[in-house]
């Protein structure tokens, strides 16, 4: 006998399986191997958490029960992925183009980004799946007890929670691991999806190999497993046509509809292509799945005594054979069965939650609106990782409370109604363009509500939460409100009544309410995106740009992207834009792209509402409203060409407008400067002829006295010899005549050289020195130090912190090697900032001395090192960055 | 691409490619009523029950139907090129809002 010990061996050294093959995974998708991760059988073999221990264990109890019916749970999905032209085609489309991040996240997104759908629809996913999850622990306490059962060494297990109570902490723990290991831009998961990718493998070859035995091991090849299957109770044809045809379109429905089969099939999708092999790969994986489930289904009703449980005649018969190996394996099947689905489901479920619930109501807690300072991500993973154990914590008291008694098909079918309420808004979201907002809400309302009354609430069973007296006569003696027979028409089989009734009148209702309200511009837009995918190859603008501030954009960006990510695209954007540095001009197309990639960690409703909060309203121009009315009526076209133009003229005559005020104020800067360098020049002057003249003519004057006003006149001398050599040092420089002495060093020494020569480690201002400071470059070292020690007088001069800090950051990226300096001030205000590299610019009218050439004199070093000193705004105080290029330093070695 | 939609006539290539397009519309459909068939049959309690089909004619029946359709679909997804059949626009536009 297969002892309990070993069982829980064994499923400990799969489970270590499946984390070194995550691991492994992540490592090689991180390092860019990816390639065979991205095969599509991959993608096929994922799709399978489709079969769940329901599947595995529940179809041949399923099979004993009601014969062949069982088959319309594999037909749906089946024709689905046959026909998988018409929707999972668009949908994959859709979910790639509109960085979709869960079906919660497509409905919001279609229906104008609201958020309360996405509320409800998180709500009806997390009712629906909260039962399905409950069958998966309860599957595993059941395999473990029916092994501890034949296993005599030891007494049977009291307490059976326990099992289910640790199977779920387990799976807690893996999924916050894996799940929520990063804020992917497009939420994708490598470690997770390769090891359902193993578990699919397993819990086929397990169920195969089970088959097999049955079939050639006990019932004697196929030709008498066939005759025995027509001798049994099952041997006639006995299929009820309306449960057979509402259950396949019932599966069918959630195949598309369930949070966990929408992770994969579309959001954890790396290539449309993907789809050509998994559409017929995965009806395949689904006919093996079922192949055996009717031999043994009747061979263990043969052989097993009444009474047993049917559910788990896959583990029994092997065991009652005293086969311990294969019912081992079988074991595993069902183990992996439940796992993958119970993880993949709480990932769905926790970006869901996370993205629509958690996220809103923390923005709108959030006086200041997307504007603080700190990075949102650690906030999204922390309200993802207990959303995982929100959820598997629901699943495990749903179980305790229904105490695991109903037959685990029923309770499978009662989650796919459920969810199979978003088929009409998901459906008529992608395929018609007058569905709206309101039709949605409305259908989605009145399709879980009755869901809810027939179908969910009484599958507690009678008296648990609909009294029995209510069940027979209705609420309130309102018999046509009766759960099982609503309108007074009985007869009809309870859960074909519930999925006809809560189907079609969610159906009647959106339809209904679409027709006769009138969606808002941005619906129009979203459905126009949506319905017409295929054909909309340039995006369809919906900001109009001009009031956002891009430096709060950047601030908000970098929170959420994290700030590498975000500074590298916003230079992209204003590097396509013809503009340096960091910030691009807020257009319309640079605010879509931003809002795009926000939505791929936050989802949708939350990016817009961010943006909305900075630019102050999301408003949509004549030529959106066009693209929507579909109407190309000459006039509008035409006005709405003047309107682009006038949009662009706005643009330029603010770009020259900037040029203009930067010029006029170089100019006021020249004049200020001529006084400047005259006072600069006249005052030690002043003081030099005024004491030579004393030492002229005064004769009785005492050694020391004389000796004193020498040492002014040297003093001043010197000031003005330094000015005249920072003035030729610059002219120097921007004349390029300048000699440079290139030699490799390390880039820790300069900084120490720097911080040496500016006194700054003894001083009160306060440094941090943090990154990749080991760098040898291949640079004129002197000169770079100079940048260096200006930069750090800098901070001593002007941070004006209580207690002033720098940080100072090297890393390396894309062959560059970028130092930052970053101090805690109040920084440069936006419009001195590109100002401040001008030569004689100071920033105000600061006590601080220096004729204000520190920084044009850093400029024109940096561009004869052949590399460029920026200012880096939205940071906490001033920064400045300066980059060098790396992989001239490696030639030159 | 909106000229190439509206061209009366393909060449071979592309009038291929839009009937194979065609084919894979069809397929669940063809499969949804060839799975529905059985329903069709006699069964328990209702007709002559010598006429009532054995569960294994049913069997072979609902799986070789199904063995089919992933064979047709296989050879479909095969000579499918997806880029083909974009560039005119495939779906049903459904003009409404």
């Amino acid at each position: 006998m297969a002892s309990l010990n070993l069982l829980v061996f064994v499923c400990l050294g799969y489970v270590a399986v499946l984390f070194l093959v995550a691991f492994g995974a992540e490592r090689a998708a991180m390092r860019g191997q990816a390639a065979w991760l991205r095969s599509p059988m991959v993608y096929t073999l994922s799709l399978s958490i489709y079969c769940t221990a329901w599947t595995f264990y529940g179809a041949v109890g399923y099979a004993a029960r009601s014969g062949m019916e069982y088959l319309t749970i594999y037909i749906g999905p089946s024709l689905m992925m046959i026909g998988w032209f018409w929707a999972v085609r668009k949908l994959v489309r859709i979910g790639r183009s509109q960085n979709i991040t869960s079906i919660a996240d497509l409905i919001s997104s279609r229906y104008g980004k609201s958020t309360l759908l996405g509320v409800l629809v998180t709500g009806l996913a997390v009712v629906g799946t909260t039962p399905y999850i409950a069958l998966q622990l309860q599957s595993v306490t059941l395999s473990v007890a029916s092994f501890s059962v034949a296993d005599a060494t030891v007494r049977p297990l009291d307490d059976q929670n326990s099992t289910a109570l640790w199977v779920a902490v387990g799976l807690a723990f893996f999924t916050v691991l894996f799940g929520t290991r990063n804020l992917d831009a497009n939420e994708r998961h490598h470690g997770v999806v390769m090891a359902i990718a193993v578990e699919a493998v397993v819990k086929l070859f397990a169920l195969l190999a089970v088959g097999v035995f049955v079939v050639w091991g006990i019932g004697g090849g196929i030709g008498a497993t066939m005759d025995r299957i027509d001798a049994s109770s099952l041997g006639d044809w006995q299929v009820q046509p309306d449960r057979w045809m509402a259950l396949s379109a019932l599966s069918a429905a959630a195949f598309l509809c369930l949070p966990r089969m929408f992770q994969v099939l579309v959001v954890e999708n790396e290539d449309e292509r993907h789809l050509r092999t998994a559409a017929w790969a995965f009806p395949l994986y689904l006919l093996a799945m079922s192949l055996f489930v009717v031999p043994i289904a009747v061979v263990g009703l043969d052989l097993m005594p009444a009474g047993t449980n049917p559910d788990l005649f896959v583990l029994s018969v092997p065991l009652a054979e005293g086969r311990n190996g294969l019912a081992l394996l079988s074991f595993l099947g069902g183990f992996s069965s439940a796992t993958s689905m119970v993880i993949v489901a709480s990932i769905a479920l926790s970006t869901m939650v996370s993205n629509h619930i958690v996220m809103p109501i923390w923005l709108s807690r959030q006086q200041a609106g997307a504007m603080v300072s700190g990075d949102v991500r650690n906030i999204v993973i922390l309200s993802r990782r207990f959303s995982i154990v929100g959820v598997l914590a629901l699943g495990y008291l749903y179980y305790r409370i229904s105490g695991g008694s109903t037959a685990l098909a029923a309770i499978g079918l009662i989650s796919f109604s459920g969810v199979a309420q978003f088929l009409p808004a998901l459906i008529g979201g992608i395929f018609w363009r007058g569905a709206n907002r309101v039709g949605a809400l409305a259908g989605l309302v009145t399709g879980g509500l009755v869901w809810l009354w027939c179908l969910f609430l009484p599958s507690f069973g009678p008296d648990v939460v609909i009294p029995a007296g209510t069940m027979a006569e209705g609420p309130f003696g309102m018999g046509w409100l009766k759960p099982y027979a609503l309108f007074g028409i009985p007869g009809l089989d309870p859960l074909v009544h519930g999925v006809f009734w809560s189907l079609s009148l969610n159906a009647l209702v959106f339809v209904t309410a679409s027709v006769f309200t009138f969606p808002t511009p941005l619906e129009r837009l979203q459905g126009a995106q949506f319905v017409n995918v295929f054909d909309h190859t340039a995006p369809t603008r919906g900001w109009s740009g001009g009031m956002a501030q891009s430096e709060d954009l950047m601030i908000m960006a970098q929170r959420i992207l994290g700030a590498t990510e975000a500074q590298d695209l916003f230079r992209r954007a204003a590097l396509d834009q013809g503009l340096e540095g960091y910030l691009p001009e807020p257009t319309p197309a640079f605010l879509l792209q931003l809002e795009r990639e926000l939505a791929g960690s936050v989802g949708a409703a939350t990016a817009h509402a961010m943006i909305a909060q900075i630019t102050g309203g999301a408003n949509i121009s004549v030529e959106d409203l066009l693209a929507v009315a579909d109407e190309t009526a000459q006039i509008m076209e035409h006005s709405s060409q003047l309107e682009a133009k006038s949009a662009e003229l706005t643009r330029t005559a603010r770009q020259l407008r900037t040029a203009n005020e930067k010029l006029t104020a170089l100019s006021v800067q020249k004049d200020a400067f001529l006084s400047q360098i005259s006072h600069e020049l006249r005052t030690p002057m002043t003081s030099i002829r005024a004491f030579s003249e004393i030492l002229r003519d005064a004769e009785d004057l005492e050694g020391e006295a004389k000796a004193k006003y020498a040492g002014i006149i040297h003093g001043e001398a010197i000031r003005l010899t330094r000015l005249l050599d920072d003035l030729l040092d610059l002219s120097v420089l921007e004349n390029g005549q300048v000699r440079m002495n290139i030699a490799p060093g390390r880039l820790s020494d300069f900084l120490d050289h720097a911080v040496a020569a500016t006194g700054a480690d003894r001083g009160k201002l306060r440094l941090h020195r943090e990154g990749r400071e080991d760098t040898v470059l291949v640079t004129d070292g002197d000169r770079l130090a100079q940048v260096f020690i200006n930069l750090i007088a800098n901070a001593q001069k002007y941070c004006d912190a209580p207690e002033p800090t720098l940080t100072i950051g090297a890393r390396a990226v894309d062959g560059l090697l970028m130092i930052d300096f970053v101090d805690n001030g109040t920084g440069v205000a936006p419009d001195q900032q590109d100002m401040i590299f001008e030569k004689f610019a100071r920033v105000g009218e600061q006590q601080a001395g220096g004729a204000g050439l520190g920084l044009a004199i850093c400029r024109e070093i940096m561009a004869r090192l052949g590399g460029s000193i920026t200012y880096l705004p939205g940071q906490q105080g001033a920064a400045f960055r300066v980059t060098l290029p790396l992989r001239d330093a490696m030639a030159a070695q | 691409m909106s000229d190439l939609r509206n061209r009366l006539f393909l060449g071979r290539g592309s009038y291929r490619q839009r009937r194979l397009a065609d084919a894979a519309r069809l397929m669940p459909i063809l499969g949804g009523v060839l799975l529905m068939l059985p329903l069709l049959w006699p069964r328990q309690g209702i007709g002559e029950a010598s006429e009532v089909p054995p569960t294994s004619s049913a069997m072979i029946y609902i799986f070789g139907v199904w063995v089919a359709l992933v064979l047709a679909s296989l050879y479909l997804s095969h000579n499918l090129d997806p880029t083909e059949t974009e560039a005119r626009g495939d779906d049903d536009p459904s003009r409404g809002g």
